[in-house]
């Protein structure tokens, strides 16, 4: 890592004390959840100490009450199934799309063509897709989970594709070629030397295309609507209305909704920071 | 023989990839064009109404509202979130203790759900920054920014901008740490301090990040609906409607099916020219530098 100063060695702290207190913006909206959430309704007092001081005790029945309210078991295990298959399914389709389409993009017409096809679908907004989508799907007989992760793989292969063939620009056929002369197929080639190749672009492909899909709301509300089955962002949207005015059970679901999430954070910062760098850059 | 085992290959792998491509995001594309020539409620029959759609959405209020909230709000966050953004990769790229530590505080915003960060948000304007302004007599805080048609729409851009200049900053602190380090002690000896030193030469080499960032925020806030969804609905009166909100709320239950579609024909229009303009221009700048 570079370092950017003129005087090396010497700790500017103002900036560090100001750097600390700017993490107060971002502290604060937590540290309110996690009290309210521990609360009782009849702690909520009309003033500052009512949302922010610390609660008489610690209990989690908030928590269980929020787990029933919200179904929450089955809303992550949807959200867990739907990230999870639709992650592998990117990293192993758009891999090998982009194994295809970017090895024969310098000298062909047909899949010039393809990748700039695919990749300008980055620009068509999801406002445009959902109506028809809605139809489509629900005539073809996957309004559902399956549905849900059809559409994530086919809107997440613009920009993967682009990632993975722009990865492979700095690969040098020399290793594929060896592959060949010894006799092995294309398509095994690829599979034992090309994609293990790949495995920093697998790690880039897999954070953004899961924090994408863990967190959006609007595919599965068009989706799946009606089938009582929730992701755990859709189940705090549909059971918004059960909280009424106890806050304290909205909190609990709510910080239940983001600790899986915050707790893949914690294990994962270093990839997740990359992958999102590597990401935005390419 | 090879050579025609590697092209059979490939093609077999790159035809499906495109079928499946062309029937769930190409396919629908086209169905939308074509609905927005309809009066399709979304059920039952219809008929062909030609351009009607198209005549009706410049004239109708709910509409160009929805357009002057979306591109309002898009602007005002998207310069927010970069000079934030900017000043905190700065800041984050210093010499300060603590570097990964705070660079992993700054970006959490951005792994959290839009829907549920924006609904402790509510909280926090709807009962923490009215009693703020209870207790120290600030008159304007003291009703819920969300109940007001003047400030609800800040107030989006307030949980916005939380969220993107995470996402921003970072990008920011990787463009940052591509400046090599002679380029500020050649700067140091002509005497580049401070603002000027940002100027001449920071700012001009890290050109490229800016044009993603300004690219990204803009196309992401042009299509903002989570926000929207989690703290006002799109009111109060319809003053926080964002064009994705209204295609969702009208087109979807509103059985405005065709009429939605034209709305959305439009809007990607819009996305597009703005996207290609944007880029263009960005890289006009470039190369003048």
């Amino acid at each position: 890592m570079k370092k950017n100063s003129q005087m090396p060695g010497k700790t500017n702290w103002p900036v560090t004390i100001l750097l600390i207190l700017g993490c107060i913006t971002i502290f604060f909206p937590l540290y309110m959840a996690v009290i309210i959430a521990f609360k009782k309704p009849s702690e909520m007092t009309n003033d500052i100490a009512g949302a922010l001081s610390l609660p008489s005790s610690w209990s989690f029945s908030n928590f269980t009450e929020a787990m029933k309210v919200t179904d929450f078991w089955n809303s992550l295990g949807n959200s867990l199934l739907i990230t999870i298959v639709t992650v592998v399914l990117a990293i192993l389709i758009h891999s090998i799309a982009g194994y295809a389409i970017g090895r024969n993009m310098a000298n062909s017409k047909f899949y010039k063509f393809s990748y700039l096809y695919i990749v300008s679908g980055m620009f068509v907004p999801f406002a445009i897709l959902m109506m028809p989508l809605v139809k489509q799907t629900s005539q073809m007989g996957i309004g559902n989970r399956v549905g849900v992760i059809v559409l994530y793989v086919v809107f997440y292969m613009p920009m993967n594709l682009l990632l993975y063939s722009g990865y492979l620009k700095n690969i040098p056929m020399a290793l594929e070629e060896a592959a060949k002369v010894d006799g092995a197929s294309t398509w095994k080639t690829y599979w034992s030397i090309v994609f293990p190749i790949m495995k920093p672009m697998h790690a880039t492909v897999a954070v953004l295309t899961a924090l994408g899909t863990w967190n959006d709301v609007m595919t599965p509300l068009v989706m799946m609507s009606g089938t009582g089955k929730n992701t755990l962002p859709l189940a705090q949207l549909n059971f918004q209305t059960q909280f009424g005015t106890n806050y304290n059970l909205a909190f609990a679901s709510y910080l239940l909704a983001l600790i899986p999430i915050v707790i893949f954070y914690l294990v994962c910062q270093k990839q997740i920071l990359n992958g999102v760098v590597n990401g935005a850059v390419k | 023989m090879k050579g025609n085992e590697r092209k059979r290959t490939f093609m077999l792998i790159t035809i499906p990839v495109l079928i499946l491509f062309f029937a769930f995001n190409t396919l629908p594309l086209i169905k939308g064009f074509i609905y927005s020539f309809t009066n399709f409620k979304g059920y039952g029959s219809y008929e062909w109404v030609g351009l009607r759609n198209y005549i009706d959405l410049f004239q109708d209020a709910r509409v160009g509202k929805s357009y002057l909230f979306t591109f309002k709000f898009a602007i005002v966050a998207t310069i927010i979130v970069n000079v934030i953004s900017l000043i905190l990769a700065l800041g984050l790229n210093s010499k300060i203790r603590a570097k990964s530590a705070l660079r992993g505080i700054y970006f959490i915003p951005n792994v959290l759900g839009g829907l549920v960060v924006g609904y402790i948000f509510s909280f926090i304007f709807t009962y923490i920054l009215p009693t703020i302004g209870e207790n120290l007599g600030i008159g304007f805080l003291k009703s819920s920014m969300l109940a007001s048609t003047k400030s609800a729409w800040f107030a989006i851009v307030i949980v916005a901008a939380w969220q993107a200049i995470a996402m921003n900053t970072i990008i920011y602190i990787s463009g940052l740490q591509t400046v090599p380090e002679d380029v500020y002690e050649a700067g140091a000896i002509d005497g580049a301090t401070g603002w000027s030193k940002f100027k001449n030469l920071t700012f001009p080499l890290i050109i490229p990040f800016f044009t993603i960032n300004m690219v990204l925020c803009m196309k992401n806030f042009l299509m903002v609906f989570d926000q929207i969804m989690s703290l006002t609905k799109g009111g109060p009166a319809q003053s926080t409607e964002s064009i994705s909100y209204l295609i969702y709320r009208n087109g979807m239950d509103g059985g405005q099916f065709g009429f939605q579609s034209a709305n959305a024909v439009l809007f990607f229009v819009v996305i597009v020219a703005i996207s290609v303009f944007q880029l263009t221009f960005m890289n006009k700048k470039e190369e003048q530098l």
